[in-house]
């Protein structure tokens, strides 16, 4: 479903990503690992395209992310870092917005897109709350409501955990397990454990480079059983 | 372009959703009715026509286009909310199009607002009706014509009060363009020759509104406005592109 060529990103004289080749097939679920500022979302921007490859190509169901940005976008679900949305739209109409761009114009199927992600994502009870007054956990749950709404093939998740508490981690992770036969899954994190928990494959990129492209049992496996923790520490510890 | 519809409808409804909206239009509408009662002499001009009104929208605007304009971008990119909006299946010239016309549809709403002023004149005297349109019109566009500015200038930034500000600036300028203090001094000062002074004071905007004020439609005038937002649009979107 995506297939990742050589990408380049060069911010003025800082390359952020050198040269980073992957694909990812239906039904896995990529861990994307590295230290804060490794290009993982700068790689998760591109793959969406919202920012332009300085080199190499980016292709989602075979349409590429430059020549046809559009065609890619339909595909795509993405949650952006922070899960940014209209502070001063209720829940509701921003999931409606979401649905109009995704083309659900008349009522009843945007209604019912609306519905379904509001109870896949439990947001019943702050439905019709501004977004601006909800809890981090509830906002990060907008963002992944917004992203699963039009029940793309590929979803790209930056941090999809991130402010959670264990329990809605926990919901989440369970959410992309159920959905992962069906899709291609990109999803970047700092916590290791939940490589172990849900991804079936692992990338861990240092300095905007892959150093690891393998499952989690068969990177454990080269590293003589040591922990996952363990083993990202000596593989990015140049970083640090 | 059918994505255009519902990035206009959540821009225009947005103004509405937070005190933004109400706060404008009852500042504008005091502004803009103050000055046709307080300087324009409304009643003591002693015609029936809306001059006083529309007399003192091209320096109004300066303030209060900015005000309305200044969060079009400079506000997504603050919020984060620009790659929300651009990964979805959008495009650049769509998303630009719509938060424009939204603006601008919201302006006008502001322009039409002073209706109250209409039924006076209506009241007490028989005003030209077409003069009167055509003002309405000429305010519309010019607005339109500010706003592209604003838009263009809010796109740089993430910083409202920059975006602000450097507005206000360009639209100042567009306006003294045209007023003969500044052309006597591109004139006589500078020495330009007299062709150059007429090409620069044609980009004020206030000769080309003037004209609709006296209820003359000069397809001239309509094109200028709409080609100068048209202009600022068009790298409004160079700007947005990835």
């Amino acid at each position: 479903m995506i297939e990742v060529k050589g990408l380049v990103k060069d911010y003025g004289a800082l390359r952020a990503v050198d040269g980073v080749s992957f694909t990812v097939r239906r039904g896995d679920i990529l861990g994307f690992l590295g230290p804060n500022g490794a290009g993982k979302s700068t790689t998760m921007k591109m793959i969406t395209g919202f920012l332009r490859p300085t080199a190499g190509t980016v292709l989602v169901g075979g349409h590429d992310v430059t020549a046809e940005p559009v065609a890619v976008k339909r595909q795509v679900g993405y949650l952006p870092e922070n899960a940014p949305a209209y502070p001063e739209m209720t829940v509701e109409e921003f999931l409606g917005f979401i649905a109009e761009t995704r083309g659900y114009r008349a009522a009843a199927p945007r209604q019912e897109h609306v519905e379904r992600v509001i109870g896949l994502c439990h947001l019943g009870p702050v439905r019709r709350q501004s977004i601006e007054t909800l809890s981090k956990g509830f906002k990060q749950r907008v963002g992944f409501a917004q992203a699963l709404l039009h029940d793309p093939p590929v979803l790209v998740l930056d941090e999809p955990t991130d402010g959670l508490d264990p329990n809605q981690k926990h919901e989440v992770r369970r959410l992309i397990r159920q959905m992962a036969a069906e899709k291609a899954v990109i999803l970047s994190t700092h916590i290791l454990e939940e490589v172990d928990a849900i991804c079936t494959r692992v990338i861990i990129i240092s300095r905007g480079q892959v150093v690891v492209d393998n499952t989690p049992e068969g990177l454990r496996a080269r590293h003589g059983g040591a922990r996952l923790d363990e083993i990202f520490r000596t593989l990015t510890q140049t970083d640090t | 372009m059918t994505q255009i519809a519902p990035i206009f409808k959540r821009e225009f409804l947005g103004y509405f959703r937070s005190p933004v909206a109400y706060v404008f239009l009852i500042v504008f509408l005091m502004a803009s009715v103050g000055c046709a009662f307080f300087l324009g002499s409304f009643f003591s001009a002693n015609s029936a026509s809306l001059e006083s009104y529309f007399t003192f929208l091209p320096w109004l605007f300066i303030a209060f286009v900015p005000a309305a304009g200044m969060r079009l971008w400079s506000e997504e990119r603050r919020s984060g909310t620009i790659e929300l909006l651009f990964t979805l299946p959008v495009t650049t010239l769509e998303a630009v199009l719509g938060k424009f016309l939204a603006a601008w549809a919201f302006l006008c709403l502001a322009l039409l607002l002073s209706f109250p002023l209409v039924l006076t004149i209506a009241y007490l005297g028989s005003p030209d009706w077409g003069v009167m349109a055509s003002g309405y019109l000429g305010s519309m566009l010019m607005a339109g014509a500010y706003l592209g500015v604003c838009s263009l200038t809010s796109s740089f930034t993430k910083n409202q009060v920059i975006s602000f500000v450097i507005s206000v600036f360009v639209c100042f300028v567009l306006v003294l363009l045209g007023w003969s203090v500044f052309t006597d001094f591109l004139g006589g000062y500078l020495a330009l020759p007299g062709w150059l002074v007429d090409v620069v004071s044609n980009f004020s905007f206030k000769p080309h509104f003037d004209a609709f004020i006296k209820g003359i439609i000069d397809p001239k005038d309509i094109v200028f406005f709409l080609s100068l937002a048209g202009f600022c649009l068009f790298l409004n979107v160079l700007v947005l592109e990835p």
